[in-house]
């Protein structure tokens, strides 16, 4: 049960990334042809940036979508290296370190996210 | 009338004696067949004229006992099941060798015993917790025929191994379950009459289960009954993700027939089934 729950969500993180990582690169690559969030101005452009990063939507889906990512590559990155056929005792390490290693780089981002939207919001009123 | 038309060919058998080899080595035999003949044919012409030292292993002689499975021309093979011609290589060469992934009794016996371990373990048969696994006398499970073909694809499996020697995964883990023991999971896990899926969820989905497959598919395309397993590892797979998500639900729901199904007709010639020798009673 542990594997499939492990498993299901790993599935559940890369649908989860595929649509966000398209929005981005819509958003983001996609400028001159959809001009979505853009601000009539590039997506790269200030007015667009600080647009982008007021926007709670915003905020949210960059956590969603970092907590998506880690959790969907350290898992792929688990599954190869339990495929060395390491023994039991490396696997509950590499576990270990594995959550902790990405429950310190998630906070780290969300950190990141909270502080970029509540700066773009104080910036502007 | 017709000639029979004779072949002359050189088998590169791969030899190994535990008790007496270092190490395997291979010999080489030049035989004539018939055309027609089958790789399993020339082992026996080379037993009964050349070497009746070799060993190999088979039975029924027409792919269906899984016995013979070898690795014929470097690829994984019924022996009995393989034309000869169909295998020739630099003209008139055939090579064979026993599976690989498996320990070797002598020369092309492998010992298969992890296979049957494995396929022991997902409990190959149908479980009804609380419930006797044969219906009363004269009555049986209900069972539509859309609910047969969800697993009788699964059900042609003879256990010959080739699926399990064409996997790369289990080449390299011998932990993991493969091919066949997992097609078997998922053919009684979708078997409407079972109500084993808890039991072999807690066997097959694990990291050295349906999860490690990553779907070469090779097992596929080996497999000499049409079987595919690579497909019933990916239903499996779905079969635990939805029952995780709670999509679907698990349990044994063939029903009892109240008693002989009303208008059936015995077909013309299908004798009665003999009377129960012993007393039945349902399992506690
Ligand atoms: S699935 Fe096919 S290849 Fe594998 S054991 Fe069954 S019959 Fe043989
Ligand atoms: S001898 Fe039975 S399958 Fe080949």
């Amino acid at each position: 049960m542990k594997e499939t729950r492990n498993w299901t969500w790993h599935i559940v993180a890369g649908a989860f990334i595929f649509v966000f990582l398209g929005l981005h690169m819509i958003v983001m690559h996609l400028d001159d042809v959809v001009g979505l969030f853009t601000s009539g101005v590039g997506a790269t452009d200030w007015e667009s940036v600080l647009g982008r990063s007021r926007m709670s939507f915003f905020a949210v889906t960059y956590v969603l979508l970092l907590g998506a990512a880690l959790y969907h590559g350290l898992f792929g990155l688990r599954s190869i290296l339990f495929e060395s056929n390491v023994g039991r005792a490396w696997q509950k390490a590499i576990n270990v370190l594995f959550w902790l290693g990405g429950l310190c780089l998630f906070a780290v981002g969300v950190f990141q996210a909270v502080t970029t939207f509540l700066h773009a919001n104080a910036a502007v009123g | 009338m017709s000639e029979t038309r004779i072949l002359e060919v050189v088998y590169r058998v791969r030899r190994f004696h535990p008790e007496k080899d270092e190490k395997p080595y291979w010999q080489e035999y030049t035989i004539q067949v018939e055309k027609g003949a089958t790789v399993l044919d020339g082992l026996h012409r080379i037993r009964e004229t050349t070497d009746p030292t070799l060993s190999y292993r088979y039975s029924c002689r027409m792919g269906v006992c899984g016995s013979c499975g070898m690795l014929i021309s470097g690829k994984p093979r019924l022996a009995c099941n393989t034309q000869i011609e169909e295998v020739l290589i630099q003209g008139n060469l055939v090579t064979v060798a026993p599976l690989p992934n498996f320990d070797v009794v002598k020369d092309l016996v492998p010992d298969l015993a992890p296979l049957f371990e494995k396929h022991r373990a997902v409990r190959p048969h149908i479980l009804r917790e609380g419930d006797a696994l044969d219906p009363e006398p004269g009555t049986e499970w209900l069972q539509t025929p859309q609910e047969l073909d969800r697993y009788v694809q699964f059900t042609y499996c003879i256990r010959c191994g080739l699926c399990m020697v064409a996997c790369p995964t289990f080449a390299t883990d011998p932990e993991y379950l493969g091919p066949m023991p997992l097609a078997q999971a998922y053919r009684y896990i979708a078997d409407s009459r079972d109500g084993g899926f808890e039991t072999r969820r807690e066997i097959a989905g694990t990291a050295h289960g349906a999860y490690r497959c990553h779907y070469a598919g090779e097992c596929s395309n080996v497999c000499p009954k049409g079987v595919d397993p690579a497909r019933a590892i990916q239903l499996l797979k779905r079969e635990f993700v939805l029952s995780y998500l709670k999509v679907i639900r698990h349990r044994g729901k063939a029903s009892r027939s109240e008693g002989p199904i009303a208008g059936a007709e015995r077909k013309a010639g299908v004798p009665e089934a003999p009377a129960y020798t012993i007393e039945q009673k349902p399992l506690t």
